[in-house]
């Protein structure tokens, strides 16, 4: 097993640096010594982990607080939290300013604390590409594990499929419902909370909206019903409650046994993307097509003691090696 | 001809304190001797923020940028032998600025000097320090709350003092156009006076008084023809403001009533000499029109980039005020523009557009709420950034900085002592002075009054009284800080850089980034860089301009914001897995801080983690600091981002070589 994969199953938090950084690594060397990683803790963390938590929501709506609030309270019941911030890259510069939003004084010489930031890169308003495997390693390593995302377009969905349980921010007198129904953002979400209950009938508002806005659609995980929550992040009033019904959320997903499925649906979704970025839509015609592609994934993904990492690296050895096959066939 | 009948001159101070009371007591005495008529206090960065000389923050920011002032004793020598009475004393103090006033009226007790005799400033406006100062302690509603106790206090008992000196002086330090320094030092004078008239322990018709106390802190820049037109602006919006939002009939009460620092953002420490001139224009812009004319003015000493100003230093701005005041014509005419079109038209357009900039701010809920959403720090380091630009690339003409630089070696820089620096014990003395009156005072009396004052702010009672009390106690800056801390909590203002709007494209920019690209390709992933703001210092805009630009070139750059101990940045360092780090301070406490984020790298095996600094730096401390291990440090003259950008990247490219 690699030195890197063993520090972090001994839940070693000097190790969750490096390994951050070698999952970000685009050399071919380091990509597979990443993969070989991965692999290893994947199979070697406990079953069950960390309990993985989104939280997105646009920006103004006082997600950073939010988390600050959430860290203070774990924190205080000793539970260890590491953090994936995502922000936006610029489409211009590919370059990206991260921070800002979060750095608490209790938590700057607290190891039981970890925050990474990490650039969009070029999916606007996406997850960065390391996300995953990034929630991979911290949650082999702390108790909580969380994504903040600003949310605007695609990130919705792609936070709800990395974590078990999704968190959206309402901010109060934040547009009709019509605007939070065309934004899609009504359908992933497993708990809605309005921010800034402080401001009073504003929040209100908003928040009956929101449930009234919910009851049209369908709910989407079997029997669990997405509550919306009141609460302020700046007095921390409301925070307890929100972390109960996202708690909740978890046993209900772990008693229908869609806590596993989720987490393999999440896996399979990290290979068929990473495949399609490294290969795009040829590569993958070559080994079947996308959808005969997603199924295999996804059985192999679903077996107990799989490995989406091996999974992947097996499946980029054979698109290369038939795109090298296609290539001797062509060329006279 | 009539007689002629000079004006009074506005008072004349200088921005003073360094190192200990006894030292800054010694100043003050000089300078009055030199003819300055009223005294403008600098206060440590420790005592700005709350925190007593031994705490781990305080940490090599001991009488660096102002007088440290821990308790009643270091007020108390800091105004010996100065008879309050008759004294005119400006504060430049902010989030603890109820605490500092009751030390000072404390302080006129022992003097047997009763409050209603007492006259200065305290500048208590919080809103610019969420904006650009950054020496701001509690959240927005504590400190609007603090600020107005000052206010309903000293109406009742302090009817001489003007409790908020509202700043557009940072506002323009931080970049602002002329039209954004009026619409939101208006707009920050608008929350202040709405949460004052929604006091319910504010007495019937004591409105109008505390609107006649509200004063401003004006900033005075090089484009002076402009900067007249801006005063008329704001005296004229003022009048209008109190008459109509506030209901104020005596035209008295409603005048404009400002006090001036000139510009520092424009001094250069290339040919610091001709500072003396642009310091000398800039005043005309505040003192040309006699019915916008300044109520008292400060001049920067022309030296400022290069370190702290020595007394000589300070001397000069002073003569040159007096010049201006006692050799020139200047008082003894009626408003000279009068009648001139040419200076009302700019006037009114510069009011127009700041208009509409207010009714914007007060449209998203007020300057509070535009501090809150980040929207005016905005637009400040947009606008800071588009200066920037336009000085990098000629655009905007700096003499001796991007023009007409070929220049004899200055005689006036030369040799030992060219600037002062503070003494490396003036932190360890006032250590031992701080314990020394801890250990003189009666704790029961000290336990009593925090507990009465934590008591009083509890049930919404004014914190002066409480404050009074505590200081004659013997209570400290830390413990009284402390316990308001613990009462309202403690804030973090948003940095505004994540959503500023970068700068257009341009060839240069390409340039860095496609070397950007190339030291990404080779260390594997895209570049990353933190900016990191050590200690107590919060002014954050050359942090600010620099993670902005390292955006524009690429550089996934992580900014945490102010105030942050070594320790911090270490740690930030290693979870955020970059390969530079870049360290602003600008409180001349470089010294210390970097040492210490160097020392912590060491300890946390990131020995090799390439280090660049930017701040006051004078050279000999620059050449410490490079044989200590930081690879390039940055002054003032270093102006070029284009080019401190490209040196980043070959500051990596180094040390990837030789990893």
């Amino acid at each position: 097993m690699p030195d890197l994969a063993k520090r972090l199953l001994a839940r070693d938090r000097d190790a969750v640096s490096e390994a951050l950084n070698l999952i970000d690594d685009r050399r071919p060397a380091e990509r597979d010594a990443a993969l070989a990683m991965l692999a290893a803790v994947e199979r070697g963390s406990s079953a069950g982990g960390a309990y993985r938590i989104g939280i997105t929501g646009a920006p103004g709506a006082g997600k950073s607080t939010l988390l600050d609030a959430c860290v203070r309270e774990l924190r205080a019941a000793d539970a260890t939290v590491g953090i994936i911030a995502v922000d936006p890259s610029s489409q211009r510069s590919g370059g990206a300013l991260l921070g800002d939003r979060f750095r608490m004084r209790s938590s700057a010489r607290d190891p039981g604390v970890f925050v990474r930031s990490m650039a969009a890169r070029e999916r606007l308003g996406g997850l960065a590409d390391a996300t995953h495997a990034g929630v991979e390693i911290l949650a082999s390593v702390f108790d909580y594990v969380f994504v903040e995302t600003v949310g605007v377009g695609q990130s919705e969905g792609d936070v709800a499929h990395q974590v078990d349980t999704t968190i959206f921010v309402a901010q109060p007198g934040a547009g009709d419902m019509l605007q939070f129904m065309k934004a899609g953002v009504l359908e992933l979400p497993d708990v809605f909370v309005v921010n800034k209950a402080d401001l009073g009938a504003v929040a209100e508002r908003t928040a009956s909206e929101l449930s009234a806005g919910l009851g049209l659609g369908e709910s989407k995980s079997s029997g669990w019903k997405a509550p919306v929550l009141m609460l302020s992040a700046r007095d921390g009033s409301g925070i307890g409650e929100m972390l109960n019904a996202a708690r909740e959320h978890r046993t209900a997903l772990e008693k229908s046994g869609e806590l596993q499925v989720r987490r393999a649906d999440a896996r399979a979704n990290h290979v068929s993307e990473a495949l399609t970025r490294r290969f795009g839509s040829y590569g993958v015609e070559r080994i079947g097509g996308s959808e005969a592609l997603r199924t295999r994934i996804r059985d192999t993904c679903r077996t107990e003691d799989a490995s989406a990492f091996e999974l992947l690296s097996q499946l980029a050895d054979e698109v290369e090696i038939l795109l090298a096959e296609r290539a001797e066939t062509t060329t006279p | 001809m009539s007689p002629i009948e000079r004006d009074r001159p506005w008072m004349i101070r200088t921005y003073s304190g360094h190192s200990s009371a006894a030292r800054s007591n010694e100043l003050y005495r000089s300078n009055l001797a030199k003819g300055q008529t009223g005294l403008s206090v600098a206060f440590d960065l420790p005592t700005q923020t709350g925190y007593d000389a031994d705490h781990s923050l305080a940490r090599g920011e001991v009488g660096k940028v102002g007088v440290p002032i821990c308790s009643i004793d270091d007020m108390q020598t800091l105004f010996d032998g100065i008879p309050l009475e008759r004294m005119n004393t400006s504060m430049t103090i902010n989030a603890t600025a109820p605490w500092l006033l009751a030390l000072y009226v404390a302080t006129a007790e022992r003097q047997n000097v009763s409050p209603n005799q007492l006259s200065g400033t305290t500048q208590n406006d919080i809103i610019k320090e969420y904006l650009s100062r950054g020496t701001y302690v509690f959240p927005p509603e504590a400190s609007m709350r603090l600020t107005t106790d000052v206010v309903a206090h000293t109406v009742a008992e302090i009817p001489k003092w003007n409790p908020v000196n509202i700043c557009s002086y940072h506002l323009q330090e931080a970049g602002a156009t002329p039209v954004q320094e009026i619409a939101y030092s208006i707009a920050n004078a608008i929350a202040v006076l709405d949460s004052v008239r929604d006091r319910a322990d504010l007495p019937d018709g004591a409105l109008p008084r505390a609107f006649g106390r509200i004063s401003f802190f004006v900033n005075a820049g090089i484009r002076f023809v402009e900067e007249v037109c801006k005063v008329r602006a704001m005296s004229a919006m003022w009048d209008e403001l109190g008459r109509d939002r506030y209901g104020v009939e005596d035209a008295k009460l409603r005048r404009f009533r400002y006090g001036v620092q000139v510009n520092s953002l424009g001094l250069t420490e290339a040919q610091p000499e001709n500072n003396v001139v642009r310091i000398a224009l800039e005043a005309l812009g505040v003192t040309l029109s006699k019915n916008a004319r300044t109520r008292s003015l400060q001049l920067p000493a022309w030296n400022e980039a290069l370190g702290l100003p020595r007394p000589w230093d300070q001397q000069w701005s002073l003569r040159t005020q007096q010049i201006l005041a006692y050799e020139t014509d200047l008082l003894e005419y009626q408003d000279i523009f009068d009648g001139s079109h040419v200076i009302e038209g700019r006037t009114s357009e510069l009011r127009e557009e700041a208009e509409a900039e207010l009714r914007r701010v007060l449209d998203m809920g007020g300057a509070v709420a535009a501090v809150e959403n980040a929207y005016m720090k905005q637009r400040l380091v947009e606008s800071h950034t588009a200066r920037v630009r336009a000085i990098e690339n000629g655009e905007q003409t700096v003499i001796g900085v991007n023009q007409f630089t070929e220049t004899e070696p200055s005689l006036l820089t030369a040799g030992e002592g060219a600037i002062l620096k503070v003494d490396d014990t003036a932190e360890r003395e006032q250590v031992e002075r701080l314990n020394a009156h801890r250990a003189g005072r009666n704790d029961a009396d000290v336990q009593a009054a925090l507990q009465n004052l934590k008591d009083v702010v509890a049930q919404g009672g004014n914190v002066l009284p409480p404050s009074i009390r505590a200081a004659q106690t013997g209570v400290t800056t830390g413990e009284w800080t402390q316990q308001l801390r613990d009462t309202f909590g403690e804030y973090r203002a948003p940095t505004g850089v994540t959503a500023a709007a970068s700068s257009a494209p341009s060839d240069s920019n390409d340039r860095v980034r496609e070397s950007v690209r190339d030291i990404s390709n080779q260390l594997g992933r895209p570049l990353k860089m933190l900016v990191g703001k050590p200690g107590l210092d919060g002014h954050s805009n050359g942090a600010e301009q620099i993670a902005v630009k390292a955006r524009d070139v690429g550089i996934e750059v992580v900014y945490d914001g102010i105030r942050l101990t070594p320790e911090e940045i270490v740690q930030s360092a290693r979870d955020e897995g970059v390969h530079v780090i870049g360290l602003s301070i600008l409180s001349g406490s470089h010294g210390v801080l970097v040492i210490d984020v160097l020392n912590g790298l060491r300890e946390s095996g990131l020995a090799g983690l390439p280090v660049v600094v930017g701040g006051i730096i004078p050279d000999e401390d620059a050449r410490e600091l490079e044989s200590a291990g930081v690879k390039r440090v940055y002054t003032p003259k270093d102006f070029d981002l284009t080019a401190i950008m490209n040196d980043v990247v070959a500051v990596v490219s180094e040390q990837n070589a030789n990893a």
